[in-house]
């Protein structure tokens, strides 16, 4: 069990007002797993995603990250459990403008402890884990928005974390390079990695094998992607949407835009 | 707690933080190098001028002390008139008893006036006629170049002959060995014994070289009214009993005077050391003076950090918030900044002593005609240029550097 979570309460005080933004969250996580993590805005999952990267302790309830309780942790051992335990991967990629693409997967062995040694080999083939071997010493402004999240992605899997936590990956990117990064995700999940993606798009959730589901603060359902009823009816009407194309497409016009496939080929779950 | 490669990182990302805004951070750290330069320049100029005198008082001799008549300060002139505190030749002779100034080596009196001198149809006022002892020459270091040098046979028959210098003869137009030739002191026949080398070292311009003439202490006192002024150079053993030899000569002239002890002395004695503490002390007080302007200068070198080092906090505001999302703790983000600005600070220092460095050049060829041809900088003004440049880093670089540290990732990464 990666993360076990009991009852998370996250209560932001904003003058006198209190908002709870987590009211009693309970969630286990297993090694390998692939979870998506879905709700509207104000549903609490930018709050949850802090909390389980570390970023935030909760209020109240208990929350083990790899049988180690977060809530006391002090700054320096959080910031180590996000050096040692997380892999962030951010909306905006977040890589540092003026250092090449191997420097920025290099960043967290800058705060590591060791790891001075070996560190080029490290960022080397964490690069050529994301497909970017050739681009070693590009900038980021010379590469392309999947680029840089391949780049990105590449850093957070630098220490081999527990769990890759990423915030709507794919939210800055086209869907066809949407595409590309949710192969890869995929592919880092098969060679073994657990991954929790926080979105709100239902092709990007339907990558994964489970999706929780958030509603002010709590969690409204936490269901393998089959079972989920909003991901069944995003599909059917995928479905209704593409028979409806090919009628048109018939009649000989097509300004429909292209969307995703719905369910890339071969599901493991 | 912080690996190697975390300073390494920090030092070579806060160049390019400095390389990326070149304009802005040589903007920001001007204050800091014209402080630095200026100061650097101050201690280069004044080491020269130190250098200089030590070199021309070694020349000079450190190891002399000189005997005036003095009349205490705030006394009336009839309480001690001229015949009373003027030295006497009995106080001279009392002096020369090695067993009554035992730190004494030699000593010779001066008497100096004013004499027209004549050589065939040369003839020249106000040259100046200095009575001496033989043992001047041992004193002054000044041998003969052609001729002899006085003996004490001169001295005790109080012969009329007297030493030239070169420009004596220049002036006089006298032959290019003048041994032999006679001239006209005041109206009296000098034979012309010897030449002695013009003085060369000068301090502070005194010591002007031009002409000069010597002839026997025994014989100007004879040309002279009974009240006349001379003065006693002696030669101490050496510079370390500088103090003693003083203690001594006040001890023989103080009896010699009957001076009760709550007297004050009725002369002075003089030596090399005091000079130069006398200038020391002035250069005490003029680094102390550039010290002060420079800390004013670094104060406001200071500012201009801290202010652009919070410009830099809130410009990477989302850059903190990566690196402490990737595992940066508070203390590495607070190092980090707190290093960027040590490395501009000490960017600042650096080129501040390169400024001072050639502005001390610069004085060496320009201004060498003031004492300052060899100023230079010394290595301690270096070392401490760095050290109050690096001081000034933690000190204004502190709280930007505490900012960033307390940055809340969640905040940071939100930040636009």
């Amino acid at each position: 069990m990666i993360i076990r979570a009991r009852q998370l309460q996250k209560i932001f005080r904003v003058g006198v007002e209190r908002i709870h933004a987590l009211r009693g969250v309970d969630l286990e996580i297993e090694a390998n797993e692939f979870v998506a993590i879905m709700g509207s805005s104000g549903s609490g999952k930018s709050t949850l995603m802090n909390l389980l990267g570390c970023l935030d302790t909760p209020t109240a309830g208990r929350y083990l990250l790899a049988n180690r309780e977060v809530r006391r942790m002090s700054a320096r051992e959080l910031a180590q459990a996000r050096n040692e335990q997380i892999g962030f991967v951010f909306q905006s990629f977040e890589l540092l403008p003026r250092a090449s693409a191997l420097k920025n997967v290099e960043l967290p062995l800058v705060y590591a402890k060791g790891g001075w040694r070996g560190r080029r080999r490290k960022a080397r083939e964490a690069l050529e884990r994301v497909g970017l071997g050739g681009r070693v010493s590009h900038r980021p402004n010379q590469l392309s928005g999947g680029e840089k999240q391949r780049v990105a992605i590449a850093r957070a899997l630098l220490n081999g974390p527990a769990i890759l936590l990423a915030d709507e990956p794919t939210g800055n990117l086209d869907s066809a390079t949407t595409h590309e990064i949710m192969t890869l995700f995929r592919q880092l999940h098969d060679e073994g990695q657990t991954i929790i993606i926080v979105t709100h798009e239902n092709d990007v959730a339907g990558v994964c094998q489970r999706i929780i589901r958030l509603t002010d603060g709590r969690v409204e359902s936490d269901l393998p992607r089959d079972e989920d009823p909003v991901y069944r009816a995003h599909i059917r009407q995928q479905l209704e949407l593409a028979q409806l194309r090919e009628a048109t497409n018939s009649h000989g016009t097509d300004d429909e835009p292209a969307s995703i496939e719905p369910v890339p080929e071969g599901e493991q779950c | 707690m912080l690996n190697p490669i975390f300073y390494y990182q920090a030092v070579l990302l806060a160049l390019s933080q400095i390389w990326a805004n070149k304009t802005r951070s040589i903007l920001t750290t001007l204050a800091i190098i014209i402080g630095v330069a200026a100061v650097t320049a101050v201690i280069a100029g004044l080491t020269g001028m130190q250098t200089k005198i030590l070199t021309d008082f070694q020349t000079f001799g450190a190891n002399k002390m000189f005997i005036f008549p003095d009349r205490p300060d705030d006394a009336p002139r009839n309480q001690y008139p001229w015949p009373v505190i003027r030295l006497k030749v009995e106080e001279l002779e009392a002096l020369n008893e090695p067993e009554h100034c035992p730190s004494v080596r030699r000593l010779t009196p001066i008497t100096e006036v004013g004499a027209v001198i004549q050589y065939g149809d040369e003839m020249r006022e106000g040259v100046q006629v200095m009575g001496i002892w033989p043992t001047w020459h041992d004193i002054e270091r000044r041998q003969v170049l052609m001729g002899r040098p006085f003996t004490p046979g001169d001295e005790e028959n109080a012969h009329q002959v007297c030493l030239v210098n070169e420009a004596a003869i220049a002036e006089l137009d006298l032959p290019i060995d003048p041994t032999g030739s006679t001239i006209l002191v005041d109206g009296r026949r000098f034979l012309i014994v010897g030449v002695v080398e013009t003085l060369q070292a000068t301090i502070f311009g005194m010591g002007e070289t031009a002409a000069e003439l010597f002839i026997p202490f025994s014989t100007s006192v004879k040309l002279q009214s009974p009240y006349f002024f001379f003065f006693i150079t002696c030669q101490v053993n050496s510079p370390e009993v500088a103090e003693e030899a003083k203690a001594e000569a006040s001890f023989v002239l103080r009896n010699l005077r009957q001076l009760e002890p709550d007297d004050p002395d009725t002369f002075e004695i003089a030596v090399i050391d005091q000079f130069i503490e006398q200038f020391k002390n002035i250069a005490t007080v003029i680094t102390a003076i550039a010290s002060g302007i420079v800390g004013i200068a670094l104060l406001v070198g200071g500012i201009g950090i801290m202010n652009i080092m919070l410009v830099s906090v809130s410009e990477r505001t989302r850059e903190i918030g990566l690196r402490k999302a990737v595992g940066a703790t508070p203390g590495a983000i607070l190092m980090q900044f707190l290093l960027e600005a040590i490395t501009l600070c000490l960017l600042g220092g650096f080129l501040g002593v390169a400024a001072g460095e050639g502005l001390a050049f610069a004085a060496r060829h320009l201004l060498a005609d003031y004492e300052l041809d060899q100023a230079a900088v010394p290595m301690w003004a270096i070392i401490m240029a760095f050290g109050f440049s690096a001081a000034v880093g933690v000190i204004f670089g502190m709280f930007p550097a505490i900012k960033a540290s307390r940055l809340d990732p969640i905040e940071a990464l939100r930040h636009e």
